[in-house]
């Protein structure tokens, strides 16, 4: 009975745009896609250097194409939102604690920056040794 | 400062059939009054057929939530002179059905809270002639900020997920289990999990984060709902790799 007496509102597809808050929250969903092309970026790479030097030399001209260089820049400035995002979530999603006291928030963002500086390190130091 | 300020409160009349719509509303602009004495002026001074819920006037209740400039509040907390010169808009919570004018109705809310159990479950037939359950200070810090909700509805109108899936048990029912589920007292964690493992449980949360925003109590519910996934990602772990009897 109560259904038929009230009134419910349509929500625009546009309500995205409708707050800041909103906005960021859907680029932070929309940089996923960037993270699994790199993931795809990322395996062409490897499957190019399998396939010996030739496919490794066409795969470098490709890779730095007017086109790919402008996708790996715009996928590239996503990769950081995502992170920054998604770093500065996680003392919310994990509680932590140690000798029962509450682990401080900017501790745990700091640590994982922390975290990244030391694997990207270790790539840069794997790649170019 | 203008000695008034307008409000643009939005009117439906579940006997009239046509869409909601703004209607202005000049209101004393003083230092001390809030958008719901603003309101107040109106149904006593101005027009008797508004219709609004209140009651404690001092954040306390949760009855006075409204969507003010857009941004769900409770009226009796959002001060006018931080709108002057205005003019405020004043809308239903948003993501409710509107029952008439600034009235949402909330029966949706009603009937998911009691899927979660928000009560205190004990294996046991302790009964209250047994003697209370003690508890430290240690353990009741570790639900309190989960139990400081008053259900004023504010984080269902800030959430997109719900709004665009209302099957979702949403913000509210999820941080209330977990108050209970962080209860030294309760043993129902089981019980609650099995709900909100659910698609429209946890996993309907993408992690928006306004309910927190927006939340007048501190309430964190989004915090709530990430620990949950967690919890339930874990059961999900265990229950894959252990032996039913070291779980």
């Amino acid at each position: 009975m109560s259904q038929d007496l009230t009134y419910r509102r349509p929500i625009s597809t546009w309500w995205w745009l409708r707050k800041r808050t909103y906005f960021v929250f859907v680029m932070r969903e929309l940089s996923s896609l960037f993270v699994a092309w790199f993931v795809f970026f990322l395996l062409l790479l490897i499957r190019a250097v399998s396939r010996g030097e030739a496919a490794y030399e066409d795969f470098l001209d490709w890779a730095s194409s007017p086109l790919a260089v402008v996708v790996n820049v715009v996928a590239f400035v996503f990769i950081v939102v995502h992170t920054v995002t998604w770093f500065a979530v996680t003392p919310q999603a994990m509680a932590l604690q140690v000798r029962g006291r509450p682990v401080p928030a900017p501790l745990v963002i700091g640590a994982q920056y922390v975290g990244l500086a030391v694997v990207t390190a270790f790539v840069w130091w794997l790649v170019l040794r | 400062m203008a000695d008034s300020i307008t409000l643009r409160v939005t009117r439906w009349r579940p006997d009239k059939n046509t869409p909601p719509g703004p209607q202005e509303y000049d209101v004393p602009l003083r230092k001390e009054w809030t958008v719901l004495d603003g309101l107040n002026h109106i149904k006593d001074e101005l027009d008797q057929t508004l219709a609004f819920r209140w009651s404690c006037r001092m954040g306390i209740c949760g009855s006075c939530g409204m969507n003010v400039n857009g941004e769900p509040r409770l009226s009796c907390g959002a001060f006018l002179t931080d709108y002057a010169p205005g003019p405020v808009d004043v809308e239903p919570l948003a993501n409710f059905p509107i029952a008439r004018d600034l009235v949402v109705d909330m029966s949706d809310f009603m009937e998911k809270l009691p899927r979660v159990k928000p009560w205190i479950i004990r294996d046991d037939d302790v009964t209250e002639i047994d003697g209370e359950y003690l508890q430290t200070p240690e353990e009741l810090d570790a639900y309190k900020q989960f139990s400081m909700c008053i259900n004023c509805m504010l984080c269902y109108a800030a959430c997109p997920v719900y709004g665009l899936d209302p099957t979702f048990i949403g913000p509210a029912a999820i941080a209330l289990a977990e108050r209970y589920d962080l209860d030294s007292r309760d043993q129902g964690a089981r019980e609650r999990l099995d709900v909100l493992i659910e698609h429209e449980g946890v996993w309907g949360c993408t992690f928006v984060g306004e309910c927190t925003r927006v939340c007048p109590k501190h309430v964190d519910p989004a915090g709530a709902i990430q620990r949950y996934k967690l919890k339930a990602a874990q059961e999900n772990v265990k229950a894959f790799l252990l032996p039913r009897g070291m779980r």
